[in-house]
């Protein structure tokens, strides 16, 4: 059984100007220790995700559809108090913004000790002692005088690490990394990423790694899921996505990066914008900008299929 | 180099500077604070007794001040000083209480109204609408005059009117506080919504309520004289700043210590606390404390 499975999942925003599908039909599933890496552009889906996940979809958001379940129990049948519970305890959270995801007015050793105490009870002096061993972990330099740091003193790799710190401090089951390196420097972006490589292996957790950046995508993740317009359109291990891209969104935004072949041209894009989350079902909703359509994508929504041995596509069209 | 050599100063000043205000609000108001209590040992005399062969007599400086009343007696020949000292207790003990009760009544409803929302919100907004739109002195009056005025009654009637103001000031904060991403990050890690309210978005809020709250001092010490004015606070003989203030209107133009000397001490105990406040401010925000 897999650690974490998605089944359908659909989340809808109800606004005065009409209902933003922006999970539309998402499953995928995540095994113990596995890294999944959920890959789009922006406004796609991704985060809304990761909320329903956590069941903290802002209103108007609502899940309409769908099972989430967490070692075979599904998350949207419990009651607020038992979902507080899965929260922080065996599904994680860490955010992109390490500016503003610790609360400034409390040193980053109260807030992880206080994670460590609503967890774990025990003595405060205990749970102080393991807060800077989780700073000791996530490598932050002389933890013990770091832990009476405010967040505010810290730059921001080092709040990064807190953060994770902060979200690892309980022993979840499940990570949900939503963009953890969009906001930092490439150099600290490679030891962030080494650093959640490492624990990851060391803890065995399974890891939702949501970014929009192939690179990333590519130093952590054992799987991929690509996903368009609040689908997933295309689904297969780390390496055949790079190696052999069937669906033509995917092709499309890996040749938007630059790579030595193509030194001196110009980088390619994909042309025009994703669709209208609005708007009606029928079809593809990437025909409109794909280079292969034909007559029936704009009528059939494709179904994602297993195209080759663990490889799932939602394109008819896609060469294989 | 040059750099630091023109930043040093810049950095440093501002933190003296504080420190002194501090020193200032703190010992100003030890010394209001501590004379109030010790007014019994202090006051050279008995804040009722009247001595009509001494009345309306100036401070001790002028021209037929007398020595035994350093500062001046009243139109009842009472000692202004020892009335200064009582009142003292009365003003300082009915300002800080009803400012705690209003701001535990404004702070909880606030914190409800910004964090929940919707109809909690709307229900408490409405209720601070109907406060405001009554002139507080006319509700107090209403309620003075239903209880009778006694001290605790005054104390309560200026705590259920004022409390609209921290209410106000609390939920716009929260509002804001509550959208910041370490609030969606504690409430991903399992936290109940008390302790969201009460560790993460309280905390948080607390500069704009110490403001308020020094200002609400004040304010309550005016209003308690209000009162007093029209007869529906403290009675007299009691002394009370606010009521030597109304009192000694009537004499400003021929005798102007019955009113200036209460008029300073309320002055005094209000900059105090307003520089107290400041510093508070400034040392409870960890990002100005480096």
């Amino acid at each position: 059984m897999a650690l974490l499975s998605v089944e359908g999942l659909r989340t809808q925003f109800a606004t005065g100007a009409g209902t933003v599908r922006a999970v539309d039909g998402v499953s995928f599933a995540i095994e113990r220790g596995e890294v999944l890496g959920l890959v789009g552009e922006s406004g796609c889906g991704k985060s809304v995700t990761s909320l329903s996940i956590m069941r903290l979809v802002p209103p108007p958001g609502q899940i309409v559809a769908g099972r989430i379940r967490l070692e075979g129990e599904d998350l949207l049948d419990k009651d607020a108090e038992a979902m507080r519970r899965v929260r922080g305890a065996r599904i994680a959270m860490v955010f992109q913004e390490p500016m503003t995801s610790l609360n400034p007015v409390f040193t980053i050793g109260d807030q992880i000790a206080a994670a460590v105490l609503a967890h774990e009870g025990g003595r405060r002096r205990a749970a102080w002692d393991r807060a800077v061993e989780m700073l000791d972990q996530v490598q932050v330099p002389s933890p013990g005088e770091r832990a009476r740091d405010y967040p505010h003193q810290l730059s921001g790799g080092l709040r990064q690490r807190a953060m994770i710190a902060l979200a690892l401090a309980p022993g979840p089951q499940l990570l949900i990394a939503d963009e953890p390196t969009t906001a930092l420097d490439v150099t600290i972006q490679a030891q962030i990423l080494d650093l959640l490589r490492r624990l990851q292996a060391e803890r065995g957790m399974a890891v939702l790694l949501i970014t929009h950046d192939l690179g990333v995508v590519a130093e952590l993740c054992h799987r991929v899921a690509i996903i368009y317009a609040g689908r997933i359109v295309e689904m297969a291990p780390v390496a055949r996505i790079f190696e052999e891209p069937l669906h033509p969104y995917t092709r499309g935004l890996l040749r938007c990066l630059p790579h030595p072949s193509r030194f001196g041209q110009p980088l390619s894009s994909i042309e025009g914008a994703p669709p209208d989350l609005r708007g009606a079902d029928a079809g593809c909703p990437f025909a409109p900008r794909c280079p292969l359509a034909i007559e029936s994508c704009r009528r059939h929504e494709p179904a994602l299929a297993e195209r080759r041995p663990g490889h799932f596509v939602a394109c008819p069209v896609a060469v294989v | 180099m040059s750099v630091t050599a023109t930043m040093l100063p810049v950095v440093a000043r501002p933190r003296r500077r504080v420190s002194f205000r501090a020193a200032f609000g703190l010992g100003a108001l030890l010394l209001i604070g501590g004379s109030a209590v010790l007014a019994p040992q202090l006051a050279p005399w008995d804040p009722a007794r009247q001595m009509l062969t001494k009345r309306l007599r100036p401070p001790m400086w002028q021209a037929h001040g007398l020595r035994e009343h350093p500062l001046g007696t009243d139109h009842l020949g009472r000692d202004i000083l020892s009335r200064i000292l009582h009142g003292g207790r009365i003003s300082l003990g009915v300002g800080l209480t009803a400012v705690t009760l209003s701001a535990l009544i404004g702070v909880t409803l606030g914190l409800l109204a910004g964090f929940f929302g919707g109809r909690a919100d709307a229900l408490i907004m409405r209720i601070v609408d109907v406060f405001l739109a009554i002139p507080y002195i006319l509700l107090a009056m209403g309620v003075v005059f239903a209880l009778g005025p006694s001290l605790l009654n005054v104390i309560l009637v200026m705590g259920a009117t004022r409390w609209v103001q921290f209410a106000r000031i609390v939920r716009a904060d929260v509002l804001s506080i509550r959208e910041r991403e370490f609030v969606a990050g504690a409430r991903a890690r399992g936290n109940r919504p008390l302790r969201l309210l009460l560790r993460h978005v309280l905390p948080n809020a607390l500069t704009p309520i110490i403001v308020v709250a020094t200002l609400e001092l004040a304010f309550m010490i005016i209003y308690e004289s209000a009162l007093s004015f029209l007869g529906l606070g403290v009675q007299p003989p009691t002394p009370t700043w606010g009521w030597m203030l109304a009192d000694g209107r009537n004499y400003v133009a021929t005798a102007w210590w019955l009113a200036t000397f209460p008029g300073l001490a309320i002055m005094l105990t209000v900059l105090a606390v307003n520089l107290l406040g400041d510093w508070l401010r400034d040392t409870l925000d960890p990002r100005l404390k480096v």
